[in-house]
């Protein structure tokens, strides 16, 4: 008899949720990394539930494990995620291996046009073959790796004199990596207000992607190149050409005397930590922080400064950010569906961002507040200008453990040169295109 | 030892090896007695410098264990209607409302009923084998013991290349069943040879005589053996949920969120902007004590229990 | 014990008698206990195993279903053996390998002969100090990263504290020379009580007679260690050495919370290295061949030293 009472209960609420969707109700779990943005979109996400009657359970794993557990679950074809924010270089896996569902027919029939979505953030996360028109996901956040400074310390009439002796210019964000270079030495070391401040907190982590993604930020501006001719993997004189073997010598000198010291596993916690403790002067990280950044009431505010990826032989930043991919796994795939329809509603993506997640919505991108709703606003549009990726491929987790360990074992633990260490990223890169059989 | 004996090292010796060894104690717990009392410092306490020995105790690294919480601003702060219990208070302080429970306890909660679950089938499919070695002629035992022993020594990571592809085929990754299933074959080879040691110290006489008073084999190994056997079953039990509790690579492979244990999970635990390593001891001290209060009780075990029953004191 | 009715049967039944027994056969009851067991370790043990090997002469890649798999000889053998990264792995499991039995069996050994002083409250002790070995490697590999930070670990303070060095000189998980030796000094601290409580089996097994012989003989203490504990202790430590050098040849959860094989790649020990080319870079195919590699060595190494352990037992 009790189980009748529940079931008919059960029914009733089942019911009662029908008059606000023809649809079932279902419990949707949506998985992206634990980090600021994460809580935002938990928080955007009530609306939805609101709407639609399903419930919204949320998986947030950690960054250094984010790619290893995510992949690790697509593999092996998993139900844990309904919906999945994977990051960028995912998506040649996702759509080959049929991880993700295609999206094109979905797009078609709710009147979803991708012409509505800033083109670069398009390209990047959701087509494949990139550049062509079929999309595994719809632009969820967009992100570049960018640089925030003490805004105070620069501010100081004695730091500033000091600076002006020693360099005949006035110190000020850097223009150019090579300027970069210079303030985080001139940081190195130096007292201020009674205690030892150090240059820069770069990407130095091994495990994850830290490495790459910090290195890259100084490759690509030096003039770094995957390929001579896009599409065609010859890397021998792109990858290791002088202008990218400068860079990587570049930024182990950077690592060398502008870091402080024991940074040799950072990646955006630890640089993050850096900053806030007061040990470092600029610091590298994803924009994706930049709001809770500002809003932090001890180095927030007036203490901080934001400025986009210097350039040096041309003007580039590493691209972060991700898409939202409905998993081809899920039973719950029109829930799934449900959730990108109303994701990608203009008014929905206007808070996003108010809310501290970057759209990558024209709508939102394109209105003439927008360079003015944030300190950082302005530097993020430049930076999404010029923003280049990792290898995309299917094969990216491979590509990128080979760049991983080439960089690390040149920069921290010292091993070899630069030259050496691009030549054998070649030869790694090219037996893993032998593999796949596209060389 | 109440009569002289020369080989009785003299009161002198004795006092200075108690000395060295309890130095060496006192060395080695460090490490524990820091994780303990990390878990009840602040964040603040547990990154300070000089590392601080006495300090005063909080339990925000608790909260901080179950809890996920959001920061907002002071003015949204003042808006709140004011906490409600004493560890919204603890999080309040840090300009931050809770935003839900965490996901420790699930995972607490996996370990448990995988641990459990792979301890109960392995022991009771161990004891039947065990009992059937001990007592009766299977063809090629040595082999087939040696057999079961040899599967403990590949490295778990060659073993999950397979076990992954298996779990795919059949839908057993990230699943409860799939996790006991792996666990319990990996501790029956301990259960075998640990229980085959405990059933080879009863008497064969017992269940005889049992069996001449018209009990049936089965109703001997039932209501004789068992009975006798029941420390050593107790204490191959705790062994056996010791491996599956403390089991990582397995769980880090294999698991990713409904079936996840807690030794994958504790890691992951990252506050706000960093580490938050109070959390982490918390989280690490709920586990760990459990296995230190089992490690005691099985003290006499102990040493059969970690060479698989070939060294028994 | 009481005194059962059992017992006094048992007492007065001759155990030929037994041979007698209604219901099942022993030969079923004996194929039905052992079955499900053999049943279980067939599945997940021998099947996979087999598996493994069928895959490791394929180009076969998990992450890649819709790829065709093609058999490529004994081609991941030999990139593999040729490859010099992973001579590098095996080399840093050497390492680890050497020094920590070294250090293990060194301070167990002298651990075990101070308990063995039979000083008062030994039992004590001897629990309290086994208690890291029973813990999750895994949770207490990531907390030695806390212990080991620069400036506020508890490790860097306690080396300053002896040693004057300050403590925000040296990071034992970020440097390339120190790092080898971080893993090696965690895994000392968790294991040496696993050998020094085998140690003392051993120690504890040599009856007294012996001893009160030599005294008799006028051999000095000295002697008496060299020609009665030590070789007496013999097997016990060989085995201890057996155990450790199995576990830490298969590691994988400590060190790789510990420093995730890095700086660089100084303690990417052969696991580690096997879980990257399997799991993260997905060569399926590959890294059977490499799982094959490696089961064969430690089979081939434990074999020999078995042997060698049972000659070392018959003398």
């Amino acid at each position: 008899m009790k189980t009748a009472k529940l079931l008919a209960a059960t029914a009733l609420v089942a019911v009662s949720g029908l008059s606000v969707s023809n649809a079932q109700a279902d419990e949707l779990t949506l998985c992206w990394a634990a980090w600021d943005p994460a809580n935002a979109l938990v928080e955007l996400s009530k609306e939805f539930e609101a709407e639609y009657g399903h419930t919204m359970k949320f998986e947030f794993v950690p960054w250094p494990n984010f790619a290893d557990r995510m992949l690790n679950e697509l593999n092996s074809g998993g139900k844990l995620c309904d919906l999945l924010i994977g990051d960028s270089q995912w998506i040649g896996g996702g759509a080959e291996n049929g991880h993700y569902v295609k999206l094109n027919d979905f797009f078609e029939k709710e009147g979803i046009s991708m012409d509505d979505f800033a083109p670069a953030t398009v390209y990047a996360y959701s087509t494949w073959p990139k550049g062509e028109p079929n999309y595994y996901a719809l632009p969820a956040m967009g992100d570049a790796n960018g640089w925030f400074y003490r805004k105070d310390w620069f501010e100081k009439p004695d730091i500033q004199a000091a600076f002006k002796e020693k360099h005949g210019r006035d110190l000020a964000p850097p223009k150019t990596q090579a300027e970069l270079l210079e303030i985080a030495q001139f940081f190195q070391g130096r007292e201020i207000d009674g205690q030892t401040r150090y240059g820069a907190s770069i990407f130095t982590e091994r495990g994850s992607e830290g490495i790459t993604m910090g290195a890259t930020s100084a490759l690509y501006p030096f003039g770094f190149k995957y390929e001579m001719t896009p599409g065609k993997y010859d890397m021998e004189g792109a990858v290791n050409s002088p202008e990218a073997v400068a860079g990587l010598e570049f930024y182990k000198e950077l690592y060398k005397t502008g870091t402080p010291p024991g940074y040799t596993d950072s990646y955006m916690e630890q640089s993050l930590d850096a900053f806030k403790s007061g040990q470092v002067a600029m610091a590298m990280n994803w924009f994706a922080f930049f709001p809770g950044l500002y809003a932090d009431p001890d180095v927030g505010g007036d203490k901080i400064g934001f400025f986009v990826n210097p350039g040096q032989n041309r003007e580039a930043s590493t691209l972060g950010g991700q898409g939202i991919s409905v998993v081809a796994y899920s039973d719950k795939q029109d829930a799934a569906l449900d959730y990108i329809k109303w994701f990608a509603q203009p008014s929905v993506q206007k808070k996003w961002w108010d809310l501290g997640g970057y759209s990558c919505h024209v709508s939102v991108l394109n209105d003439p507040s927008f360079p003015d709703s944030a300190p950082f606003a302005s530097d993020f549009l430049l930076a999404m200008d010029n923003v280049m990726d990792f290898w995309q491929e299917p094969a990216y987790a491979e590509l990128l453990l080979a760049m991983q360990k080439r960089l690390h074992d040149y920069v921290v633990a010292d091993q070899g040169t630069a030259q050496e260490a691009l030549d054998k990223l070649i030869e790694d890169w090219t037996e893993t295109f032998e593999d796949e059989g596209k060389l | 030892m109440s009569s002289y004996s020369i080989t009785e090292p003299s009161s002198r010796q004795k006092w200075v090896a108690g000395t060295l060894v309890i130095a060496y104690a006192v060395i080695t717990l460090l490490p524990l007695v820091w994780i303990l009392t990390t878990g009840f410092k602040s964040p603040v306490d547990a990154i300070a410098y000089p590392p601080k020995v006495l300090f005063e105790p909080s339990l925000e690294g608790y909260v901080n264990l179950f809890t996920t919480r959001t920061r907002v601003s002071p003015e949204q702060l003042q808006a709140l209607p004011p906490p409600a219990t004493w560890y919204e208070e603890i999080v309040r302080n840090r300009d931050m409302v809770i935003a839900g429970p965490s996901r420790y306890g699930e995972r607490f909660l996996n370990s448990v009923i995988i641990g459990f679950g792979s301890t109960f089938l392995s022991v009771f499919l161990g004891t039947l084998a065990a009992y059937a070695f001990s007592r009766f002629k299977v063809p090629l035992k040595d082999d087939l013991l040696f057999f079961i022993l040899s599967t403990r020594m590949m490295p778990p990571i060659a073993v999950a290349i397979p076990i992954f592809l298996m779990f795919r085929t059949l839908g057993l990754s990230d699943t409860h069943l799939g996790m006991i299933l792996l666990y319990t074959a990996v501790n029956i080879s301990l259960a075998v040879w640990l229980l085959k040691g405990f059933i080879d110290e009863i008497p064969r006489e017992y269940e005889e005589a049992a069996l001449i008073d018209g009990y049936t084999r089965f109703q001997a190994f039932y209501k004789v053996v068992l009975p006798q056997a029941a420390t050593g079953i107790a204490s191959t039990a705790i062994f056996c949920l010791i491996f599956s509790w403390n089991e990582y690579a397995f769980a880090v492979l294999l698991t990713s969120g409904t079936a996840q244990t807690a030794p994958p999970f504790i890691p992951t635990i990252i506050g706000v902007g960093g580490q938050d390593w109070p959390a982490v001891a918390a989280g690490a001290t709920l586990f760990l004590v459990p296995v230190m209060v089992f490690t005691i009780l099985l003290r006499k075990h102990l040493l059969r229990g970690i060479t698989f029953g070939a060294v028994r004191k | 014990m009481a005194d059962t009715p059992i017992d006094r049967v048992a007492k007065a039944t001759p155990p030929t008698v037994a041979a007698k027994i209604r219901g099942l056969s022993d030969r079923t009851i004996a194929w039905l206990f052992v079955a499900p067991t053999i049943f279980l370790l067939l599945a997940v043990n021998i099947f996979p195993l087999i598996w493994t090997i069928n895959l490791s002469f394929t180009n076969f890649r998990a992450n890649r279903p819709t790829r065709d798999v093609e058999y490529v000889g004994l081609r991941n053998y030999e990139r593999i053996l040729t490859d010099g990264d992973i001579w590098l792995t095996m080399q840093a499991t050497a390492h680890f390998l050497f020094w920590t039995i070294a250090l293990q069996v060194l301070i167990g050994f002298t651990l075990a002969w101070l308990i063995n002083r039979k000083f008062k409250g030994n039992d004590l002790w001897t629990t309290l100090i086994v208690l890291p070995m029973m813990l999750s490697p895994a949770v207490v590999g990531n907390f030695w990263t806390f212990l080991y930070q620069p400036q506020i670990g508890l490790f860097n303070y306690g080396v300053s504290f002896f040693t004057g060095i300050d403590p925000a000189s040296f990071q034992m998980i970020g440097d390339v020379a120190l790092a080898p030796w971080a893993i090696v000094i965690v895994d000392t601290w968790m294991w040496t009580p696993f050998v020094m409580l085998i140690c003392l089996a051993g120690l504890r097994s040599i009856p007294d007679y012996i001893y009160e012989a030599a005294e008799i003989d006028r051999a000095s203490k000295w002697r008496q260690f060299w020609t009665i504990t030590v070789p007496m202790v013999l097997p016990f430590l060989m085995l201890a050495v057996l155990f450790r050098g199995i576990e830490n040849f298969k590691m994988f959860d400590l060190v790789v919370q510990l420093t995730g094989g890095g700086p660089g790649s100084v303690t990417e020990l052969t696991s580690i290295n096997l879980k990257r080319e399997a799991f993260e870079k997905w060569r399926t195919g590959y890294a059977s061949a490499y799982a094959i590699i490696l089961f064969v060595t430690v089979f081939g190494l434990a074999s020999i030293y078995v042997k060698a352990l049972n000659k070392v037992k018959e003398r």
